[in-house]
């Protein structure tokens, strides 16, 4: 495939990892890559085997299933349980686990859930079930909010009135911001996540170099662009002079995709979201404007049922030190005792794009 | 989640294209791309393309890359 294979070259990598150790600083280094694909592909390509051991990757809050709140997924379930309804959600969804029950669970009890790929494939369930409520569990961050945006706007245009949005949108700089104002937090350089910066561009991070003096690097998610950008924060760091690099040229400007900005802008407003583990982040988050409320299923659906959702999640869980950085995930008590896979009992270990399910997977050979 | 494939537009149809890659076709959304044409690359995300892949500057990126040493 054209621009996947170049930025898979092995001479390159080799080449690279070489470059990489040469100019590793004495003191240990820790890179936060912020975007959960990042992550995924870090360990998939093997990319943690050729890094010299001072150098570390600590995984940011960039997998929007695991900063999704409980209270989120429990609402998420309540709705599938009501059976005038029908729920299309991303797969990753699905196995979360909720309060008392999961998606999936949920689905083999007999609730209508249907796996979709686009926010679009929602829009044509609701168009091929017009007697029926279809409800689109729209999670993500800027990458995926002017898809939605597109879809509701779509919605309005066509009035289709049988779909609604249960949203849970969110910003990437707030969160960094919030992470860096942790004095817990000892990060030397942020991997920028390459999708989220198609839309909002490299100047959305230029604060951090500015007021925390930590570097930043946009990076694509092929091994090459991983290890570059990794390269670049190590030149920063090495020079003391930080700012914010871009390595993923080839699809990220300075200002983004303008049009695409102005997309969410017209559908949506920043609110103070909710992030699981962090609590509320100034305007971190995107909730349907007013105008467009009707599509709202939070607004237009009110749950009846009383949650008995626990606020931090399940007991012992570290989720929220994973996500800060704070902790790797085998310090976590529960880790691959009783959180796998199989029965993961938090967000990073649900999706693949988690640190614990991306630790689980492929650093098995060291437990 | 914020995966994105680069893939070939093949035919655009108002506000649609028909996008390949590895011998997958597509319909992928264009409205955040009003400029795209038929041959350019585009990174789909959830069905929608988000960016356009300039070659140019892909080429600048594998330049440098050969140039570190």
């Amino acid at each position: 495939m054209r621009y996947v294979e170049e930025f898979r070259s092995k001479n390159l990598i080799k080449r690279l990892a070489r470059k990489i150790e040469i100019s590793a600083p004495r003191q240990p280094v820790n890179i936060m890559e912020v975007c959960g694909t990042h992550t995924h592909n870090f360990f998939r390509f093997g990319l943690d085997k050729i890094l010299p051991a001072g150098i570390k990757l600590v995984s940011g809050p960039g997998c929007p299933v695991c900063v999704s709140t409980q209270e989120y997924i429990d609402k998420s379930i309540a709705y599938a349980r009501r059976r005038d309804l029908i729920i299309a959600t991303f797969g990753d969804m699905l196995r979360v686990p909720g309060t008392e029950s999961t998606l999936e669970k949920e689905r083999s009890s007999g609730a209508s859930i249907f796996t979709v790929y686009s926010p679009l494939d929602a829009l044509r369930l609701a168009l091929a079930n017009p007697s029926r409520k279809v409800v689109f569990l729209a999670v993500g961050f800027e990458t995926t909010a002017p898809a939605v945006a597109l879809t509701v706007l779509a919605a309005r245009r066509e009035g289709i009135r049988n779909i609604f949005f249960f949203t849970s949108l969110k910003l990437i700089p707030p969160a960094m911001d919030y992470i860096l104002r942790d004095r817990r937090v000892k990060v030397n350089g942020f991997l920028c996540p390459g999708h989220v910066s198609c839309i909002i561009g490299t100047k959305s991070y230029a604060f951090i170099p500015k007021r925390y003096k930590i570097g930043c690097c946009v990076a694509g998610f092929e091994p090459l662009d991983i290890l570059t950008g990794i390269y670049f924060l190590l030149q920063q760091i090495n020079r003391k002079r930080p700012q914010v690099a871009n390595q993923y040229l080839r699809a990220v400007t300075a200002s983004g995709n303008a049009r695409a900005q102005r997309i969410t802008r017209e559908a949506f407003s920043v609110y103070d979201a909710s992030w699981r583990g962090f609590g509320d982040i100034s305007g971190s988050g995107l909730i349907l404007k007013k105008s467009l409320r009707r599509f709202d299923a939070g607004d237009e659906l009110p749950l009846k049922i009383k949650l008995r959702t626990s606020p931090a999640g399940k007991e012992g869980c570290r989720c929220a030190d994973v996500l800060k950085g704070l902790i790797q995930p085998p310090q976590c008590r529960l880790f691959r005792r009783s959180c796998t896979p199989q029965t993961p009992l938090g967000g990073c270990m649900v999706s693949a794009e988690g640190a614990c399910h991306a630790y689980f997977r492929y650093r098995q050979s060291e437990f | 989640m914020c995966l994105a494939v680069p893939m070939k537009i093949k035919e655009i149809k108002k506000g649609f294209a028909r996008a390949e890659a590895g011998g997958i076709s597509r319909t992928v959304n264009i409205e955040m791309l009003p400029d795209i044409k038929k041959g350019d690359y585009v990174l789909v995300h959830a069905g929608f393309a988000i960016q356009k892949v300039d070659a140019r500057r892909a080429e600048e990126t594998l330049r440098m890359l050969d140039e570190i040493r």
